[in-house]
């Protein structure tokens, strides 16, 4: 009897899904987005899924779209979770995405395998699989402008330079915070590395998302170790809860710096006047001025088009998104001029990918004047490994005290390349890339 | 493996020597997390009390009552105004589960009316969400004049750290106990309350209404809830993963037993300072982030030897 | 007047005691079956098979383990999630272990570790009872959480703590792996999920399920009676396990592709429970219909308003569902708290005295 209805509750299930596809029109540029908005990462998902969403609603609204052809975007809700994010993924492939944008480091490892296979390439900006930078062994997978291991390179570089050089961090003590999962354990392996080499001592403090309101236990422990730097890399509610915590044990605030997932105004502005001295990486440039955010507010917030409350536009988070989104457009624009067709696919943009170049004139020319370090990426390379620079909370808004920092690449390379090595001998059979350079590096 | 002996015995002992302030601080965070979580299960055992049913939705209740104060404040209502509604919005919750959940399921085994605050949970999340929005939120500590800032004491050549939220919260969550135990023991409605939970036959029969009763307790649950949820929220912000700690009520039930008041309290101190000087002395041992699992732990130790808790009625089954 | 079940006489015990006994339930199954094995990878789309049927099979697998300990035996178990955990890392570390051999060979073993593992956390059910053995099986599943991460050794000290799902295949065949075709992977799913409920079901026919529904319904009785408590239960907490095991080890190798720690955390725990309350508690078939309605429900939300025209927020879709199911939750407790199995039951007995109302 069970067995009966097994097959009955499949054959019943399947008429829900029959009905569960919608149609997408055929003349336009299909990008889903997969976003967050609920759960306890919304707070860090909201700001990036109004930026990446206006930006391309600007562009249809004030350009008809990508060389006359207009964008289709259509957001999933994952709520941060793995499981909701492979069914987004399996909702959308038949529909010709061009690109997929999972915006979480466990989403982008379950897809990485599947990309290939699908023929749609991800487009995981400076968060993911770090190793996925090796175009060779990941021809769909890409990663600019910076890996976690750059940013980690990038902090020890600027602490360095704080201290007076790396020859004074013999000795020191460096407290590395992080959530405990995938995306707080990448960089371990280069902190590992370096503290070996320069002498210093790491004690590290994981977060569970389960505990990640409940960090007074682990800022005790802080204040019982008493590292002379804390480095943090927290998503979600990690990251005011951290701050929080910090400024009530009395850690010096501008010793602490966080990656620049940690790096928004939510996660320093609930400490109050605490937070001041807060510091965080960055590769985008925060504030509303450029006449791209300009014409985002002309052409869709004025006209009711967006879900971006007042205050927010010019975030930084808010600008992340939007440098997702104008990357993608690039991208897209990329694989209308190589391949000479208006209506492209996911491997038309797998080549406009590989061959991106936006140079600082060319940011200007999109609207965004100095808005990020030029990026670069090759066959080779999917990431170009470029810069970042370090901001400090101020009270009430960020501002940048440094120059653009460049990542140590002669540090990172070898364990990129190492990573990728272990990744497909791990996952063996793993195809060979069979897709042709254009740029001929490979 | 002397290494690892030497770490469970002797060097957490050594520690605790070496700083006592870092003890002290740790006890006190112990004390005042307990509260909170004692806070938590006071609102368990004031409806387990009453109506006999184990109410999971405590935890949903919490984040629910302060959602609702701080999503009114933000549409522009002023903090005691919004704080009144509140207090009103959970009559009114209280109304709506005892006439849609409690009234039909009356004779069910409890475990259907456990499942049916399940249910509930999944609801009020749900509806939580859809009305104010996905996205954690910040407490309005300042407009409820909710103490900021700290005192620093130095003690033992370090110093000690009390978050004033957190004196106030002690002191709160003891004048909340004080005043449920004069509820129950010198009040009207207190007696009937006890009555309705020794028996709900016998309390029909002397003319107490069960359904006033139930209206009244989950009401009081409630008012415990959103004292909890401001508490908790104005520590760290209000969102959805403070369900997740409510849970941890669970071991402080276990501990006190689920029908004694004092139970919760004591219960909910053991647990908290167990938990934090678990995570701090042992906790780098194996790794750390052993919070997670600890009180569990502690709580099963406890069951194993005394299954009633310290303070619960021993269960003698009848066949 | 239609479906008339009299008239079919039995002349052997055998025939009497068979799991179908009456034509119309063999014709049903077959006719099922034949559907699920032929016409639906004929007819079903790739989204169908992977985002639908899959996923179903794979729950109501575990939905069954759970059913089998909390809903014939009693004991409430909150640890489903840490269970399936230990499934799918003893899958992935058997695979390591031996990767020449079959991968179906090797899913149902790592049902056997989850066994293991279920047995070790239910040896308190011997002194605590109700509620406060939920609060046990909680800490097993925390604990379980806490050392999928904590212990590197089970994901092969990947650098994001996450286990990937290696190309196996089977006759030449992709099995898994993001090679492996939807509706290959659904046949193997249903195959193992047909097998293995075959066993449940006479598993709870047998004396195992009858001591098993005697400790449910008055243990001091049946102890009385001479059934060992203690070996039941922990054949309980063992089966159960075992079921969960090889549902978490499908759940990675033929769904998702991939796991990390926070994939069974204690959501997942909570998600079966609810698939097994709303079923049915003590019912095989209320595990599968639970599963369908839970996972089926919020796809059927989120597909209706563009079916209907209207256009909304996929987050407001997804908030939408939670309360749906929360409200469901309660509405079928007071309408039917015996779950969908009972109301498929007292349909089937109207179909019986059908045009009469009884």
């Amino acid at each position: 009897m069970h067995l009966k209805k097994l097959a009955l509750s499949a054959a019943a299930a399947s008429v829900v899904g029959l009905s569960a596809s919608q149609a997408v029109a055929q003349d336009t540029l299909f990008v889903p987005l997969f976003t967050y908005r609920t759960g306890p990462f919304a707070n860090s998902g909201i700001p990036i899924a109004n930026g990446m969403h206006d930006y391309f609603n600007m562009l249809n609204a004030r350009d008809g779209g990508i060389g006359g052809v207009k964008l289709a975007i259509q957001e999933c809700e994952t709520g941060y979770k793995n499981e909701k994010g492979v069914e987004c993924y399996d909702s959308v492939k038949s529909k010709n995405p061009l690109v997929i944008t999972p915006y979480s480091t466990g989403i982008t490892l379950a897809l990485i395998p599947k990309a290939s296979v699908d023929r749609i390439p991800v487009f995981s900006m400076a968060y993911g699989l770090s190793a996925s930078a090796v175009g060779a062994d990941f021809p769909w997978i890409f990663n600019p402008p910076a890996t976690y291991w750059d940013g980690m390179s990038i902090v020890l570089k600027y602490i360095a330079g704080k201290e007076g050089g790396f020859a004074n961090l013999k000795g020191k003590k460096i407290g590395y915070i992080y959530f405990d999962g995938g995306y707080g354990l990448e960089p371990i392996p280069l902190l590992d590395q370096f503290a070996k080499e320069y002498g210093f001592s790491v004690t590290k403090y994981p977060v569970p998302p389960a505990q990640m309101q409940n960090q007074s236990g682990l800022w005790l422990s802080v204040r019982r170790d008493r590292p002379d730097w804390m480095v943090m890399w927290g998503w979600g509610a990690m990251n005011p809860t951290a701050v929080q915590e910090a400024a009530k044990t009395g850690y010096p605030m501008d010793r602490f710096i966080g990656v620049w997932w940690s790096g928004s105004e939510d996660d320093a502005r609930p400490a109050g006047a605490g937070a001041k001295g807060y510091l965080s990486l960055n590769f985008n440039a925060v504030g509303a001025g450029y006449p791209a955010i300009k014409d985002i507010e002309k052409y869709v917030i004025a006209k009711g088009n967006s879900q971006t409350p007042k205050g927010m536009v010019g975030d930084n988070f808010y600008n992340r998104g939007v440098m997702n989104s104008a990357v993608i457009a690039e991208a897209i624009r990329n694989a209308q001029r190589i391949t000479h067709k208006k209506v492209v696919n996911g491997a038309d943009v797998r080549r406009g990918l590989e061959t991106l170049k936006i140079s600082d004139e060319r940011w200007k020319q999109l609207g965004l004047p100095g808005f990020a370090a030029a990026i670069q990426v090759t066959c080779q390379d999917h990431n170009g490994h470029h810069s970042a620079y370090v901001q400090q909370w101020d009270g009430t808004k960020w501002v940048k005290v440094s120059d653009w920092i460049s990542p140590m690449k002669e540090k990172v390379l070898p364990l990129l390349y190492g990573a990728a090595n272990d990744y497909v001998s791990k996952n063996q059979p793993w195809p060979k890339r069979t897709e042709a350079c254009d740029d001929k590096t490979l | 493996m002397t290494h690892l002996l030497y770490g469970i015995f002797i060097d957490p002992f050594v520690q605790m020597g070496a700083a006592p302030d870092l003890l002290v601080q740790t006890l006190w965070e112990g004390l005042v997390s307990g509260v909170l979580y004692a806070l938590i299960a006071l609102g368990f055992v004031l409806i387990f009390k009453a109506s006999g049913v184990f109410n999971f939705a405590q935890g949903i209740m919490v984040v629910f009552s302060a959602l609702t104060l701080v999503g009114l404040n933000e549409h522009g209502v002023p903090a005691y105004l919004a704080l009144a509604l509140t207090i009103a919005v959970m009559l009114v919750l209280a109304f709506a589960v005892e006439r849609v959940i409690l009234r039909p399921l009356v004779n069910q085994p409890d475990i259907i009316l456990f499942m049916a605050t399940f249910g509930l949970t999944y609801f009020l999340i749900g509806l939580g969400e859809l009305i104010f929005g996905g996205d954690p939120k910040v407490m309005i500590s300042d407009q409820l004049q909710l103490p900021s800032g700290s005192y620093r004491i130095p003690i033992f050549g370090g110093y000690l750290q009390m978050q004033k939220i957190d004196v106030a919260a002690t002191i709160i969550a003891s004048l909340m106990v004080a005043a449920l135990a004069v509820l129950f023991n010198r009040t009207r409605i207190g007696r009937a309350l006890r009555a309705v939970a020794d028996s709900h036959k016998a309390a029909l029969s002397v003319g107490i209404s069960l359904e006033q009763i139930w209206v009244i307790v989950w009401f009081a649950a409630g008012i415990v809830a959103l004292a909890t949820g401001i508490m908790w929220g104005a520590r760290s912000n209000v969102s959805f993963a403070l369900e997740i700690i409510a849970l941890k009520a669970l071991p402080v039930l276990i501990l006190g037993g689920f029908t004694s008041i004092p139970g919760a309290i004591i219960g909910g101190i053991i647990i908290g300072v167990g938990e934090k000087i678990g995570e701090f002395y042992w906790g780098p041992l194996l790794g750390s982030g052993i919070e997670s699992w600890f009180a569990y732990v502690i709580a099963l130790v406890f069951l194993l030897f005394r299954p009633q808790g310290l303070f619960g009625e021993r269960i003698i089954e009848r066949l | 007047m239609l479906y008339r079940e009299v008239g079919q006489y039995k002349t052997s015990y055998g025939a009497d005691q068979a799991l179908f006994p009456i034509l119309q339930d063999r014709i049903g199954i077959t006719v099922i079956l034949l559907f699920a094995f032929v016409g639906v990878p004929l007819t079903a789309s790739s989204f169908t098979l992977d985002s639908v049927l899959i996923p179903v099979l794979v729950l109501s697998l575990a939905a069954t383990g759970l059913n089998l300990l909390t809903g014939f035996t009693g004991l409430l178990s909150l640890g489903t999630g840490g269970f399936m955990g230990v499934g799918a890392f003893a899958c992935y570390k058997l695979t390591t272990f031996f990767p020449n051999v079959n991968i179906i060979v090797l899913i149902l073993c790592s049902g056997f570790f989850a066994a293991a593992v279920g047995t070790v956390f239910g040896l308190p059910s011997l002194r605590i009872k109700g509620f406060y053995l939920a609060v046990a099986t909680l800490a097993a599943q925390f604990f379980l959480s806490w050392c999928f991460i904590r212990i590197p050794w089970l994901y092969n000290y990947n650098v994001s703590a996450s286990i990937e799902v290696p190309t196996k295949t089977l006759l030449g065949i992709p099995v898994t792996g993001p090679t492996a075709s939807p509706v290959t992977r659904y046949l193997i799913v249903l195959s193992i999920v047909a097998l293995l409920t075959l066993v449940a079901a006479n598993l709870v026919r047998g004396r195992i399920g009858r001591t098993w529904m005697a400790v449910r319904d008055m243990d001091l009785a049946a102890q009385l009676i001479g059934i060992r408590l203690y070996q039941t239960k922990l054949l309980a907490f063992a089966v159960s396990s075992f079921y969960c095991g090889v549902a978490g080890a499908m759940m990675v190798f033929l769904w998702l592709g991939n796991a990390e720690s926070e994939s069974f955390n204690i959501n997942q725990s909570f998600l079966i429970l609810f698939m097994v309350i709303i079923g049915g508690l003590g019912s095989l078939l209320g595990s599968f219909l639970g599963a369908a309605l839970i996972w089926g429900l919020p796809i059927v939300l989120r597909a209706a308003p563009a079916f209907f025209g209207l256009r909304i927020q996929s987050a407001t879709a997804e908030q939408a569902s939670f309360v749906i199911v929360g409200a469901l939750i309660i509405f079928f407790l007071i309408v039917e708290p015996h779950g969908l199995a009972r109301l498929w039951q007292i349909g089937k007995q109207k179909l019986r005295v059908w045009p009469f109302p009884y």
